[in-house]
Parts: C-alpha cells; sequence; structure tokens
C-alpha cells in the first residue's frame, strides 16, 4: 500500500485524500517509512518533523472526514530546503554558524504551503548558504544521489533533490541562484523549475544573491510544478522586489497546462550545445526530436555574450553575498566563538569558525570585486555584461517561444571529483545562469539517461513571466515521454 | 605568470571581510583567488561603451508600505538567539572607541 | 575658518525606515526591534513612504534639485550596532542636491550657505558602554529614519555655525518633520573645520577636523571657537597643511571643553557602496511631487524678514515670533482681522508666550481665538482699554475663554477716551481744584506734581475708567 501511494504524484495523491480513497496519514507514514531506510545513505534532511508532521497529517484527514475544504496541497507531504525560514526546527543553510538558529518567523511561501495544508517533511541539506554546485559544500553533512550513491545530487539544492528523486516526500522547495534547482534536478531526474525573478517572494529565503535568487519547486511530474506554483507564486508585500499584479497578474498554472503550444518555436544555440558531453548533446537532440515530431519549428539563434555569463555571475553574486553574509557575526545570533576574543575577534573568529572554505572563498571574492579601486573594472563591468546577456533572450524570445539546452555539461559527477578546484566547479554551471542574470524562467525536465543510467536534463527557457507558457511546452513533451516515471533503485 | 592578486591584498580583503585566516588559507586562497580573477578579465574582451548596468531586472519602481504600526518581537523574542545577552541587551566585547564606526 | 556641516536629522514618522517597528523613547530595551530591523537571515526591507515624502519636503525647503530617479545603496562596515553590518542609505544618486540654505548674519542681513545634498538613510541602534568587559547593544533605533544633510564648506567662524544649526532646527520643526531636539538625540551635527590662514602673502590650509558626539548648540558653537585655536596652533608649531588622507576626527570632551583625537582617518574605512538589490528605485515627480510642494510653507527665516519689513517689528520680536510656526500662524491670522501688528506682538510677545511657556503649550492652544485677540489689540488702538489692563484681560481670557468685550466690561476696565466727556470731568475737577490749578500754572516742581494730583482726581471721579491719556491732553490743552 505504502509502496502504491509512494508512487503517485502530487496532484494523485492529493485527488485521493481529498476523495477519501487514501489518508494524508498513510502517506506520511510511507514517508517516513522511505526515510528510516533509506536516509543513512543518501542524506537527503538536515532535520524532520516525524511528530509534527502525522499530527497535520490527521489534521487534513479529520478535515475530510468531516466535509470541510482543505487547501491545495491537502495532506501532500513535501520537504523544504534548509535556507527557508522556518518558526518550527531550525534553519541552519548547512552552516555551523546558523547551525542552532531558530527562526521567528516563516518565509512567505512556508506560510502559502501551511494555509495549502501541506505536510512539512522536513528541511534538506545543501550547499552552505546555497553557494555550489554538487552540496559537497554542506558543512553538517553529506548527500548522495540516488541513482548513484557515488556521486553527487548536484547542488546546491540538491537535499531537496535526492529527497524527490528517492521518494523521501513528494514534492520540495528549492532555491536557484545559478542554477541550483535545475541542475540538482537535472542531476536526479526530477523536474525543477527557477520562476522569474520577482515571482515568488523572497521574504524568509536566507540571501545569497539577492538580484538573481529565487524559490522554485522540484518535483516528480510538470503538473506538480504547476500546483506548486500555485501555492507560492505571487506579490509579498513584505518582499519591494517581487511583482505585483499590475505587472504580471498570476495564472492557474493548471488550468491549461495539457494544451500544447500551437505553432512552437525552439530556440536552439548549436555551438553552446557542443560544450557538453556526448551523452548528453544525444539526449538534448533526442528531445528535440520529439518537439518536432509535434510540429515545433527549430530555429537557430545566437546568444553571443553567453559566454560571459560565468564570468559576470560570480562578480555579482559574490559581491552581493559578501554584502549578505556579513550579518553572520555571533552578535545577534548564530555561532560565536569561545576563544577569547575582543571586539573585533568576535567577527573574525565567529566567523572564520562558522563559515566553510567555498564561503568565505565567495565572501572574499565579493569583497575584493567591491573595494576601492576595484568596483568600476569588476562590478559595474558585470552588470554592464549583464545587460547585454539580457539583451540576448530578448532578442531570442522576439524569435521563438523558448530556448532549449542542457542543463549541465555532464551528468552527475563522482563525489571529491571537482571540490579541489573551485574554478572547474564554476565553469559546469554554464547553461544555468544566463537565465539568473537576465531574470528570466527556466526549467529542468528529464529526458534521458547516459549508459551509466544517470538521468540527463532538458532546459527549456522562456521569456520573463511566461511560466504558463513554459510550462505547457514542458508538459508536452512529458505527454509524449516516459522518463520522468523512471525511479532510482534504492540504495539498501 | 603575475599573480593577480598577492598575498597582502588577500590579508587586506581578509580584513575588510572580519575572517581571520590561517596563513595554509592565505596562501591557497591566493593562488585560487588570482586563477579566479584571471578568469573574470574574459569580460574585457566585451566592448561596454554606452551599455547601461543592469542592478535589477525588474520593471517596477516606488514600492512603498504605509506609516502605519506592526508589533515588534518584543525584548524576549529578539534576544533569543542572541550568543550572550543580558536579559535586556546584546553583550559584545567592550567596544575601544566611541564612535559609532561611521 | 571653513565650516562645512553634515547634519542629521531624524523624522517624526511612526514607523521605522524600512520596517514597522515604532519609534518611541524610554521604552525597554530591544523592545521595539522586528526581524527585518534585527538583520536577520532572509528579511527584506520595505521603503516608508512618509519618510520619502518628509525628506522630499526638507530637501524642496532647502532649495534643492529633486532627482527624477533615485536609489538605494549599501554602505559596509562592521558595528554591533548596525545589525547587518551595513547600512542602507544613498550614495551617487542622492534625493535632493545643490540647494541653499539661508542664515541670519549680524546687520539684519542674511546670507545663502549652500547645501551639497539631502539623502536619506537607516539609523543605526546604540552602544551603551557599561561596566565591565562588555558593551550593551540596543536595537530600538536600529532602521529609525535618518535625513543627512552635506553642506558646501561656506560657514564661517563659530556664530554662522550656531545660526545654521538653529535655522535648520526651526525649518524641520516648521515641516512638521522632526522634533530637532538636540538633546534627544534628534538632530546631531558633525562640522568639518579647517583654516586658511595667510602667512608671508601666501595661503596655507589646515588639514581637515571632523568633529563628532556634539549634544547642544553651545556645544557646537564652542568646539568649532576651540578647533579654531587649536588649529592655529597647530599651524603655527608645526606647519602642517591639508593634504590627501589627512583629514582626522576629533570628540568634543564637553566636560573639558575640548576635542579630543579619536583615530586618523588614514584608516579611512572602505565602504564598498553598491547598489542595494532588494530595494527597487524611486522616481519622484509629476502629480506626487507637486503634491509634496503643497506641503511647503512660508520658510522661517522669510517669514522673520518679512514682518520686520512689512509690519515694521523689531528683528528681535519678529525672531521670537517665528521661532516657532504655530505661533506665527496664530500672530498672522490675529493680523487677518485688521488689527495693528505691534500691538498684536507685544499682547503675544509680552504675556501670550509667557503664559503658554507656563501652561506648556503653544499660543495657539491657549483657548483664545486669533479674533478674540485681534479684538483685543483694537481695544487698546481705540483706546477703550489701557494697555496695562490689556494684559489682565488676557489673562483671564486665557482662562475663561470669554470674549475680550465682555470680560472688559465685567472687570470694570473700559476706559472712557470720550474728549467730550472726559472734558466735562475735568472742568469739574479744575472748578474744584483752583489751589492745584494754581500750582500747574506756577510751573516748577510743583506744576508737575499738582498735574499728577489733578489727573488722579479725574480718574477718581471716573472709578479709574477714565483715559489717562486723553485726560492728560486735555490738561495740557487748558493749563497749558
Amino acid at each position: 500500500m505504502s509502496g502504491e501511494l509512494l508512487n503517485k504524484d502530487c496532484r494523485q495523491l492529493r485527488e485521493a485524500i481529498a476523495a477519501g480513497r487514501a489518508r494524508s496519514v498513510e502517506a506520511t507514514k510511507a514517508v517516513f517509512e522511505a526515510i528510516n531506510k533509506y536516509e543513512p545513505v543518501i542524506g537527503a534532511y538536515i532535520s524532520t518533523f516525524e511528530k509534527q508532521a502525522l499530527a497535520k497529517a490527521k489534521e487534513v484527514d479529520d478535515k475530510i472526514a468531516g466535509g470541510r475544504a482543505v487547501g491545495e496541497l491537502g495532506g501532500v507531504p513535501v520537504a523544504l530546503k534548509d535556507n527557508l525560514c522556518t518558526t518550527f526546527g531550525t534553519t541552519t543553510c548547512a552552516s555551523k554558524i546558523l547551525e542552532n538558529f531558530h527562526s521567528p518567523y516563516n518565509a512567505t511561501v512556508i506560510e502559502n504551503l501551511l494555509a495549502a495544508d501541506a505536510v512539512i517533511v522536513g528541511k534538506t541539506n545543501m550547499d552552505e548558504f546555497a553557494m555550489g554546485s554538487s552540496t559537497e559544500n554542506s558543512g553538517l553533512k553529506r548527500t548522495v544521489n540516488p541513482w548513484d550513491t557515488s556521486r553527487v545530487p548536484g547542488g546546491s539544492s540538491g537535499g531537496s533533490a535526492a529527497a524527490v528523486a528517492g521518494g523521501l516526500c513528494f514534492a520540495a522547495l528549492g532555491s536557484d541562484t545559478g542554477g541550483s534547482i535545475r541542475q540538482p534536478a537535472a542531476f536526479c531526474g526530477v523536474v525543477g523549475l527557477k520562476p522569474t525573478y520577482g515571482r515568488v517572494s523572497r521574504y524568509g529565503l536566507v540571501a545569497y544573491g539577492s538580484s538573481l535568487d529565487q524559490i522554485g519547486p522540484l518535483t516528480r511530474t510538470v503538473g506538480d510544478c504547476a500546483l506548486m506554483m500555485n501555492v507560492i507564486a505571487g506579490h509579498d508585500e513584505k518582499d519591494s522586489t517581487s511583482v505585483g499584479e499590475s505587472i504580471s497578474p498570476v495564472c492557474n498554472y493548471l488550468e491549461k497546462l495539457d494544451e500544447p503550444i500551437g505553432r512552437l518555436r525552439i530556440g536552439v544555440v548549436p555551438e553552446l550545445n557542443a560544450g557538453s558531453d556526448k551523452n548528453v548533446q544525444n539526449a538534448i537532440a533526442k528531445a528535440i526530436e520529439v518537439y518536432k515530431k509535434l510540429g515545433a519549428e527549430i530555429v537557430e539563434i545566437k546568444m553571443p555574450h553567453f559566454d560571459y555569463a560565468i564570468a559576470a555571475y560570480y562578480v555579482i553574486a559574490t559581491a552581493e553575498a559578501s554584502s549578505n553574509l556579513a550579518r553572520y557575526d555571533g552578535v545577534h545570533y548564530g555561532h560565536r566563538t569561545a576563544s577569547k576574543a575582543d571586539y573585533i575577534e568576535v567577527y573574525t573568529k565567529s566567523r572564520a569558525e562558522g563559515f566553510g572554505k567555498e564561503v568565505k572563498r565567495r565572501i572574499m571574492l565579493g569583497t575584493y570585486a567591491l573595494s576601492s579601486g576595484y568596483y568600476d573594472a569588476y562590478y559595474l563591468k558585470a552588470l554592464k555584461v549583464r545587460n547585454l546577456i539580457r539583451g540576448d533572450f530578448t532578442n531570442a524570445f522576439e524569435r521563438c517561444d523558448c530556448v532549449m539546452m542542457p542543463v549541465s555539461p555532464t551528468t552527475a559527477f563522482k563525489i571529491g571529483e571537482k571540490v579541489d578546484d573551485p574554478l572547474k566547479m564554476y565553469l559546469s554551471d554554464v547553461y544555468t545562469i544566463a537565465a539568473n542574470l537576465a531574470g528570466v524562467p527556466a526549467i529542468s525536465i528529464p529526458c534521458g539517461f547516459d549508459k551509466n543510467n544517470l538521468p540527463i536534463g532538458l532546459q527549456i527557457l522562456a521569456a520573463a513571466f511566461a511560466e504558463e507558457k513554459l510550462l505547457r511546452i514542458a508538459r508536452m513533451f512529458e505527454m509524449q515521454t516516459e522518463w520522468h516515471q523512471r525511479r532510482p533503485a534504492m540504495p539498501e | 605568470m603575475s599573480k593577480k592578486i598577492d598575498e597582502a591584498q588577500v590579508r587586506k580583503v581578509a580584513k575588510l571581510a572580519r575572517l581571520e585566516l590561517a596563513n595554509s588559507e592565505i596562501e591557497e586562497f591566493t593562488v585560487q583567488l588570482s586563477a579566479i580573477l584571471d578568469y573574470m578579465e574574459k569580460m574585457n574582451e566585451l566592448d561596454t561603451t554606452g551599455v547601461e548596468p543592469l542592478a535589477h531586472c525588474l520593471p517596477i519602481s516606488n514600492v512603498f508600505r504605509d506609516d502605519s504600526i506592526k508589533t515588534s518581537l518584543g525584548t524576549e523574542k529578539t534576544l533569543a538567539n542572541a550568543p550572550q545577552q543580558d536579559g535586556e541587551f546584546f553583550k559584545v566585547p567592550k567596544i575601544l572607541d566611541d564612535s559609532s564606526g561611521a | 575658518m571653513v565650516v562645512g556641516l553634515e547634519i542629521h536629522v531624524h523624522l517624526f514618522t511612526r514607523t521605522k525606515m524600512f520596517c514597522g517597528c515604532a519609534l518611541e523613547y524610554g521604552v525597554r530595551p530591544n523592545s521595539l526591534v522586528c526581524p527585518v530591523c534585527l538583520g536577520m537571515p532572509g528579511v527584506l526591507p520595505v521603503m516608508n513612504k512618509q519618510a520619502l515624502e518628509y525628506a522630499v519636503l526638507a530637501a524642496l525647503a532647502l532649495n534643492c534639485k529633486i532627482a527624477e530617479f533615485t536609489k538605494w545603496d549599501r554602505k559596509s562596515y562592521y558595528y554591533p550596532d548596525l545589525p547587518k553590518n551595513y547600512q542602507i542609505s544613498q550614495y551617487d544618486l542622492p534625493l535632493g542636491a545643490h540647494g541653499f540654505i539661508e542664515i541670519a548674519v549680524e546687520d539684519s542681513r542674511s546670507k545663502k550657505i549652500r547645501i551639497r545634498r539631502v539623502h536619506l538613510e537607516e539609523d543605526a541602534g546604540k552602544n551603551l558602554h557599561s561596566a565591565g568587559n562588555f558593551s550593551q547593544v540596543d536595537l530600538n533605533r536600529a532602521g529609525a529614519p535618518l535625513l543627512e544633510i552635506v553642506t558646501e564648506p561656506d560657514v564661517n567662524g563659530a556664530a554662522e555655525v550656531r545660526a545654521l544649526a538653529i535655522e535648520l532646527q526651526r525649518i524641520v520643526r516648521y515641516l512638521g518633520i522632526s522634533e530637532a531636539d538636540m538633546q534627544k538625540g534628534h538632530m546631531r551635527f558633525e562640522p568639518n573645520i579647517n583654516l586658511i590662514v595667510t602667512k608671508d602673502g601666501s595661503e596655507h590650509k589646515t588639514p581637515i577636523t571632523e568633529v563628532k558626539n556634539l549634544n547642544s548648540f553651545r556645544a557646537l558653537e564652542k568646539s568649532v571657537e576651540y578647533e579654531i585655536r587649536r588649529q592655529l596652533d597647530n599651524f603655527l608649531e608645526t606647519g602642517e597643511v591639508m593634504q590627501m588622507g589627512n583629514k582626522s576626527t576629533r570628540g568634543w570632551d564637553d566636560v573639558n571643553e575640548v576635542t579630543v583625537l579619536q583615530r586618523e582617518k588614514e584608516e579611512a574605512h572602505d565602504y564598498r557602496y553598491f547598489p542595494e538589490p532588494d530595494l527597487v528605485p524611486v522616481e519622484i515627480k509629476g502629480r506626487w511631487l507637486a503634491k509634496i510642494r503643497t506641503r511647503l510653507c512660508e520658510l522661517p527665516l522669510k517669514k522673520q524678514m518679512r514682518y520686520v519689513e512689512q509690519y515694521r517689528l523689531s528683528d528681535y520680536d519678529a525672531g521670537v515670533l517665528t521661532a516657532e510656526r504655530s505661533t506665527a500662524e496664530f500672530f498672522e491670522e490675529a493680523v487677518k482681522e485688521g488689527s495693528e501688528p505691534k500691538r498684536i506682538c507685544n499682547l503675544l510677545t509680552q504675556f501670550g508666550l509667557k503664559l503658554a511657556n507656563e501652561k506648556g503649550c503653544g499660543v495657539a492652544e491657549l483657548g483664545v481665538a486669533p479674533k478674540s485677540l485681534a479684538q483685543l489689540a483694537q481695544m487698546v488702538e481705540a483706546g477703550s482699554v489701557s494697555a496695562s489692563a490689556s494684559t489682565s484681560i488676557f489673562e483671564v481670557m486665557v482662562k475663561t475663554g470669554k470674549k475680550p468685550q465682555i470680560l472688559a466690561e465685567e472687570l470694570k476696565l473700559i476706559q472712557k477716551s470720550d474728549a467730550a466727556e472726559l472734558e466735562k470731568v475735568v472742568e469739574q475737577v479744575l472748578a474744584e481744584n483752583s489751589k492745584a490749578v494754581e500750582d500747574v500754572k506756577s510751573g516748577g516742581k510743583k506744576s508737575e506734581k499738582a498735574r499728577g494730583f489733578l489727573l488722579g482726581q479725574v480718574m477718581q471721579k471716573t472709578k479709574g475708567q477714565a483715559n489717562p491719556k486723553v485726560v492728560s491732553e486735555i490738561l495740557a490743552k487748558k493749563l497749558g
């Protein structure tokens, strides 16, 4: 029974619960059984809330039994990346510096989930402060890829991706600053969406790169992604950068989901695709063929500034991060050094002890880029390059409805393979970073496997606030293929 | 090949960022940061004369809130996560000069 | 000497600049703090519209050009009272720039001091240096809206510094945007001082000193005076002149009345300014700007100078009347009712304000309508009450709220000023007091005494209600 339940996606589960054919308590129990069994190996979660989850599940079941209405995610167990502030449990960002931090408030998206009657399973592992592409930078624990436990789950939302892929929850929330939802989604064979910048409130998302960060869903199906977006998208008065109804009204992303886009024009950038592994290239090419068969027109486009995205990103993101992480100083919350310290050493020692290497590196980089004498050469220059990259997208979307390309040049790499070479790690973000710089939405959907049975993701990008169209385009592929139905053989 | 950033600069940046780095870390970072900054030179291949810097992707301005009072956390909750506090204040080692640091 | 000033003004909004925490004084430490002003992980700032409008109003009053497009920047430095370890401020696009303020200088003239910029920022909390090895941090004030005004170095000497400070205080109070009480820390002044010394035919500039920790106008003035002497002494002794990077910061020691070196600015902060990504830009123009502009009022110094010219009031009196906007407006209302401005001025400056001070309120809250005051003034003008009687009437007006006409009658203070009527009484008195009449006519010392005696008799006969001026005139006419 529990196996059956775990095979459902969110929508199916929610329907079954609402119709009384299944109980949220059973689904939640099944999730925790899986957690007890597989977590010692997978390590997706930093913290779990079994008692509270079961209590909430029962509450939902009782509501339904009593004929009362429940929210859109009624009774569905979901996981949250641990950089989303919650009043329950801790919010650690996988960092020693926040290991015991109890937030006094919930992130807006959390409030939305709770109002939708979701069951919160736990907080998932990540690269420390979302800085990384493999979750190996977590300061607290290690997460492995359910498809091959010697490999990384991707990052920085590696815990969320692994949890969804491994049936340790039905859906999860992650965050994406340079690819941190899409890349782990691709590595773990699940769906991951980075919304348009400003579509989802950032209030309560621990900031990394403020002008780049977005919260988004990781799910097993495109439909679940649409469902999650219905719950989390929308204006928030607590977030000045969240977009209001007048700019772009939020729609019901499920309403027309199964309606294909007629006369679909797909932009491709051959030179870019050529930079990825043969496996990946083949899978992408095959995926595009599927669309061709559906009548889509393939348009070759140029994105001449794409090559500069990584450089621009790592200046802007680290500059913003160096500022956003200045608050972790051992004074008002978080880790404080136990060593003897004067009022300056309280800062320098607490931060040195609390932050991992990658975080320190990025803080250093960002501080340098903003410092006197270097601001124009690095930060200002990067902002100009950013404008050019956005221009590439604007031009592209005049000629096509979406752009398709790989998510990552490779499939999931081995644990430890790139950790010692930060620049190498940065360069693997080549396909995902541009969307964050331009603020456009992008989704990763499973589109194949390599010869090691590792998942490959297809990335689809659309114009700002075109999530509805984007999801429909993704759904078109899903309706024609079965990649998203494959499950990893879980390690015993 | 000359380093993009030298150890002295790394120390200076570490001070600005309030990070106490061990000597081995300083050495390691000097090498790594140099390589990364070298890579960033790539941006200079692009002629950006006349291009406006894009700080915000959003087409919005003038986002405000009303001047109406919202409930604060209260002293207990405010100090709840503080590593050192005395029930009313956050405690830090004595600050030596009186200026506000600005 | 050359002085430029940096002034910080606490804006009188209900809540903080970027969050809804209330702004109150004298409350429990750290009780008015929320996740946003505490700088907790994941929080975001949202602009207080009222604070912005107050700031624009101030910039307009200071004749600034208002930036059509303005934005926020992060200013990074580490300090325990700055929870995020950066301050949200404005760097390269302040909301106002290139303005000026007029201050009063000697001989009733005014001087224009140029304003370089006006911008908004958030305040930090407070550090308290208690006994022991710890400092204590209170974040109640962290995030309060702060207006920063920077002048060009146009101010010469301590007297002008003081005039500028007082004028600014008047202006922000007039606009209703700040209480501007220096003791409460609503206004902070940081003068930047240096001298231009002419020696051996050439000019030498001494290094700039910035002075902090000034809590009163007196401290401000004294510190400037002290710095003039100290810098001159230092120059004569060392010959040190202004160079890149030798600006220093000194704190004012109010007890010993000296400035004390704090830090050489060569360890200058690298603030690493960059655009605040969590806040969108502000566009100030069109209808919104026009609406704010309508809240401008006539500025205090202009008003003061107008009173001198238009109403022929003394500089001093005009200054007293314009010290507070409510007093000035009350005065103008009363004048509108068509009475002699000088008379109304006297009533207000000599009695009205005293009464108001005793009651701890403004003249407008005394319970006397401007119209009533005007009536009272008119009565004095017409001679129906004496000037001294009018003050008693005023006091009772405040107590009872009754109209002056009625009170004058009730208190039997109506003066008889009808010359014809009084002449009859005078004739009667003269007839009854022939000896005194003779004494007056004889001249000399006895004459004045007798004149006074006769006046007194008339007053007696009229039960004190005769207008002594008119009586004197009649006596003079009859007796010479």
